[in-house]
């Protein structure tokens, strides 16, 4: 089956106490590519083996968190027909256009707000500025990378009241599958949902709690465990806020270290996890096994990782 | 001599060298009695009030400390140096996340520039 609809999670935007510690951050230590600035005094980078002009936007503000999520859809065609269905839905509120060029090398985006409270973007077009190794009998991987050197941004985790209504809108209107989930309670209450619109396990995830619009973190693809460990070298010698890890997930089984930036907006590195095909079923995790379900090597919650967001 | 930090919430007190944050000379030595989160100043989780001493404040989300809260004192351990010793009465809390007996997860949230005014 092809990929149709929504394509990728394109970009993320963060709002960082100071600009030049949040840039260094995300340059030195994540290892992504500054590639544009603009007259608001945003930021632009991208990872080494995207190959769209950006994928994470910075922003100095006075709170940390997550401005908005973007997501590239296939066309055209495709973002008319998803932008029809979202302002029919009572699932979107706060929608509206975003002018072509708001982001540097983009197209128009149309921006909306779903039921936990998150704003999310779609848009058609972003020039292809190219990966660092090119297209024509590329080399494996570039010379010069610095820090952690993901090869793309990959997804988010957002916490939010409407859980129902947010994966209803994703998978309703936005095509998305529920790659895992994580239930409670004897009626079983959905608490978690792992959404993909990809061959991922995840695309973007929500944990269900009572405040709006909260941010987890960002996370970012690595290729081995070796650079997961590598990356946990890097938090100790460049002196990171160390959230966890290095461990694994239960859910998604990815390989993972999380950490902070200089503003507390949590980032993970991670590798491995599996391949998602749409006639896979539904992974189901119970509450009595949430320990191993988040943190498979200590299998016990932590409540920093759980309670601490932007 | 070394800025003493005390906190009253526990009765206990411990150095700070001179230029580092509260919270972090708390970790150093291994001790408890402030919640650690970001350590950024971005999440509130360690938001204490000084209630004496000099200090100074490096940025701080407002979406945990307003401008208000600061000027009466409340700042974030991360973010707070001490210009000398210290008393600190701990705000922040780490919210008791999960709890499976209740069916699920119950955030209480990280403590919000109106939920700790007095």
């Amino acid at each position: 089956m092809a990929m149709t609809g929504v394509l990728r999670p394109g970009h993320v935007a963060l709002r960082v106490l100071d600009l030049e510690q949040a840039v260094h951050h995300y340059t030195e230590v994540v290892g992504l590519s500054e590639v544009a600035r603009d007259a608001q005094g945003r930021v632009f980078l991208k990872a080494w083996d995207e190959a769209d002009h950006h994928s994470v936007v910075l922003r100095q503000a006075d709170e940390a968190g997550m401005d908005y999520m973007g997501w590239r859809v296939d066309s055209d065609a495709t973002l008319d027909r998803l932008v029809a269905e979202l302002e029919a839905s009572p699932l979107a509120t706060e929608t509206t256009w975003i002018a072509a060029g708001e982001h540097p090398h983009t197209g128009r985006r149309f921006r909306f707000t779903i039921p936990t409270g998150h704003s999310m973007e779609l848009y058609a077009h972003r020039d292809v500025t190219g990966c660092a190794t090119g297209y024509l009998n590329p080399e494996p991987w570039p010379d010069g990378l610095k820090g952690m050197a993901p090869s793309r941004f990959d997804h988010c985790l957002l916490y939010g009241d409407d859980l129902d209504g947010t994966v209803e809108l994703f998978t309703r209107i936005l095509g998305f599958n529920l790659a895992e989930q994580v239930v409670a309670g004897p009626e079983r209450l959905q608490i978690a949902a792992f959404l993909t619109c990809s061959n991922k396990a995840h695309d973007v995830a929500f944990i269900r709690q009572p405040m709006k619009n909260k941010f987890h973190h960002a996370s970012f693809l690595l290729g081995s465990w070796n650079e997961v460990l590598k990356a946990a070298d890097i938090i100790s010698k460049k002196k990171v806020s160390l959230d966890l890890g290095p461990t694994r997930h239960g859910i998604t089984r990815g390989e993972t270290i999380y950490f902070f930036d200089p503003s507390g907006n949590r980032n993970e590195v991670f590798a491995g996890g599996y391949i998602w095909y749409p006639d896979k079923p539904t992974i189901t995790w119970t509450d009595d096994q949430l320990g191993p379900a988040i943190f498979y090597h200590d299998r016990k919650l932590n409540e920093a990782f759980l309670s601490v967001v932007t | 001599m070394s800025i003493r930090i005390h906190i009253e919430n526990c009765d206990d007190s411990f150095p700070c060298p001179e230029g580092s944050n509260v919270l972090r000379a708390m970790e150093c030595l291994g001790r408890r009695g402030i919640p650690v989160g970001c350590r950024g100043g971005g999440c509130g989780v360690c938001k204490v009030r000084v209630l004496a001493g000099e200090y100074r404040n490096e940025t701080i989300s407002r979406a945990c400390v307003s401008v208000e809260e600061e000027a009466e004192g409340y700042s974030l351990a991360c973010k707070l140096i001490p210009e000398g010793d210290l008393r600190l009465r701990v705000i922040g809390k780490m919210a008791r996340s999960f709890d499976a007996t209740r069916g699920g997860f119950h955030f209480y949230g990280t403590p919000s520039a109106a939920s700790h005014r007095s």
